[in-house]
């Protein structure tokens, strides 16, 4: 066999194409910023507009105007654009429902990024700067973000009073301090401006051990805002030993399927020369390895 | 009415590109190796019908050019499609109802290789709508694919393991372009060409060429040992734009399977025309196809696709199981438009 034969080779239709009274008045719009729809005879309205419906009905030839916006109801997102695509940087095919009618539009959604992109969203008309009376007037959708910023900025200076001031300085000192009634002789870590079973002040200031019993505890697994750690740990309640009532905190250094009720645990602390007024100063509790506590003598503070 | 087979059936294996090979060329070897088959030749052939487009090559009147693959002397009563070749055969079934001849010539040719298709598939949209946005055919079936997820049908886990399980099937077929066995999380892990459809969701754009020979009453059992006849066929079509279609559903594959009887009785395998991956799923449920029915044992168009002959493909893979004896009752099934907008039902059976 000889040789095969190749050449580069264009094919190349100049038609020109005509609109009639539909299409063309549709299209003819689109140069004046005006999107229409067309009326079906059963009152429905289709945009963009067809000489029949899909019932094989002549639509009426009523033109309604509509407000440039709608929903999406199918969309595609296409990262890289291919040759003949109608942007150069990522964009959405979508179908698009414009308010007020009853089918949808192929056309185009300017997002940015693919996570903006939903089924049900709303989206703007974008008018294309140059028109030629072409479904390319329209140069494309964009998202509506259905929020409004609504910042709130406000400055203050803050206090936390006596109680938790003595608590914080020592924290600072990597003491653990709590509040007494003398009345009650109850100790609460940190001190508060009363005891709630008394309703006196907790005057004496104690220092509790930073030992204590894990009375209750739960695994967080979820994300949510703000959060500082990354999903699951372990955050437990823990009575100081010579308190009574628990503090909160990050339990670690053992296995989650081995954290329990009753486990013996105690603080560890930041390096000394990173304290400061904060509970922060204790990084997390761990196991001390001590037999358990019996659950009578830790129930009265679940 | 008149009972219509096919009694024989050809292809060329579907590669990535035929090289030396002209419509005539493409025409010749499939034609003649079907005809030869059942020892006939064109003088025997009471009618041929070809489909294929001329987009593909690029060359207007291609199909003119491709009856020179044939004997035309003396002249020949033939006729053409712009489709898949199964819509031809569609029609050589209608005229062999006629009464007047006995047998039918179907063939048709798709070179993919030669041209830009995705440009040339826009060319099947609304060219006052759509054409001018550029909407190539991958988008389109995304914005049908991500629709059927929305309405919770499916997942694109499901859409990669039709796409393993038709690659899978193609092993045992030699005609076919892309086979083995492909592993589903390497699927999931490719990029998106438009989301959700990732590449493997696709099927190949394949160079090849098919015939079918079919023929009327005892005509076609002298032919043949067991026919496939064609107890029912029906084509229905929805309305051209998408935006006036629910793209998660496809009433006409479900009309047209009724007007053809697949419900009928069992269906032992069906060849089913589905491009992506995610029609396979919307076809079998418009034609109420439950699992029992093995679906494309030949890899199906996700194995091999050459525009205009995949379905006609679709319609020989069913027949050659009756012929062989290895299926009673098969449903042969070819698409065509954007988003399944055309559907073809064929339900063959042995006697």
């Amino acid at each position: 066999m000889s040789e095969i034969l190749s050449a580069p080779y264009v094919l190349e239709y100049t038609y020109t194409r005509s609109t009639g009274p539909v299409v063309g008045r549709f299209l003819e719009s689109l140069r004046y910023e005006v999107l229409e729809g067309v009326k079906t005879v059963d009152g429905r309205v289709l945009c963009p507009p067809l000489e029949y419906d899909e019932d094989g009905e002549p639509t009426t030839g009523e033109f309604v105007q509509l407000r440039p916006s709608g929903i999406v109801k199918s969309w595609s997102w296409v990262e890289e654009p291919r040759k003949g695509h109608p942007f150069d940087r990522p964009f959405a095919w979508a179908l698009i429902q414009i308010e007020g009618t009853d089918n949808a539009m192929v056309h185009v959604v300017d997002a940015e990024k693919a996570e903006r992109m939903r089924t049900g969203m709303r989206v703007r008309l974008r008018w294309a700067d140059k028109k030629n009376g072409s479904i390319r007037d329209i140069e494309c959708f964009e998202p509506i973000e259905p929020f409004l910023p609504g910042p709130v900025h406000l400055e203050y200076e803050v206090n936390p009073g006596e109680h938790y001031s003595a608590y914080l300085r020592g924290l600072e000192q990597g003491k653990l301090i709590g509040g007494r009634d003398p009345e009650s002789g109850k100790v609460y870590v940190p001190p508060r401006a009363a005891d709630p079973v008394t309703g006196n002040p907790t005057s004496e200031y104690v220092e509790v051990t930073d030992a204590g019993v894990l009375t209750t505890f739960t695994i967080i697994r979820i994300p949510f805002e703000g959060q500082k750690l990354k999903p699951p740990y372990c955050f437990g309640a823990i009575v100081l030993d010579g308190a009574d009532m628990p503090i909160y905190h990050l339990i670690s250094g053992v296995p989650h399927d081995e954290i329990r009720m009753g486990m013996r645990v105690k603080a560890v602390w930041k390096p000394k020369d990173q304290w400061e007024t904060s509970l922060e100063n204790i990084l997390y509790f761990e196991p001390t390895g001590e037999p358990d506590a019996e659950f009578d003598s830790y129930k009265e503070h679940l | 009415m008149r009972d219509v087979a096919i009694v024989s059936f050809a292809q060329l294996p579907s590669v990535k590109t035929i090289v030396a090979a002209d419509e005539p060329e493409l025409v010749q070897p499939v034609t003649s190796e079907a005809m030869k088959q059942i020892g006939l030749t064109q003088d025997d052939i009471g009618f041929t019908c070809s489909g294929s487009t001329d987009y593909l090559p690029g060359r207007p009147f291609s199909f003119v050019a491709a009856v020179d693959g044939l004997k035309a002397v003396p002249p020949i009563r033939e006729s053409h499609v712009e489709m898949d070749g199964a819509f031809a055969l569609f029609e050589a079934w209608v005229r062999l109802l006629h009464g007047d001849i006995d047998t039918a010539l179907v063939f048709s040719f798709g070179k993919c290789s030669l041209g830009p298709v995705p440009a040339v598939l826009n060319l099947q949209n609304d060219p006052y709508y759509v054409q001018p946005l550029g909407l190539d055919a991958i988008s389109a079936a995304a914005l049908q694919a991500q629709a059927m997820i929305d309405a919770s049908m499916a997942s694109e886990r499901d859409f990669a393991e039709i796409a393993a399980r038709n690659r899978r099937n193609a092993i045992d077929n030699p005609n076919a372009h892309i086979k083995g066995d492909f592993s589903i999380d390497a699927m999931l892990d490719e990029p998106y060409l438009s989301s959700p459809i990732r590449k493997s969701f696709c099927s190949p754009l394949s160079d090849s060429a098919a015939a079918i020979v079919l023929a009327a009453g005892d005509a076609a059992r002298k032919l043949v040992k067991r026919p496939a006849w064609i107890r029912g066929i029906d084509h229905r079509t929805e309305p051209h734009a998408l935006g006036q279609r629910d793209l998660t559903t496809s009433p006409s594959a479900k009309l047209a399977a009724e007007k053809a009887g697949v419900g009928k009785g069992k269906v032992d395998i069906a060849e089913l025309h589905a491009p992506f991956a995610h029609q396979e799923i919307i076809l079998r449920q418009a034609m109420g196809l439950d699992d029992d029915v093995k679906v494309n044992p030949s890899g199906g168009a996700l194995a091999a696709n050459s525009l205009m002959t995949a379905g006609l493909i679709r319609f020989g893979e069913a027949a050659n199981r009756i012929l062989s004896g290895d299926a009673d009752r098969a449903v042969a099934h070819t698409t065509s438009g954007a988003c399944l907008q055309q559907n073809l039902v064929a339900v063959l059976e042995g006697e």
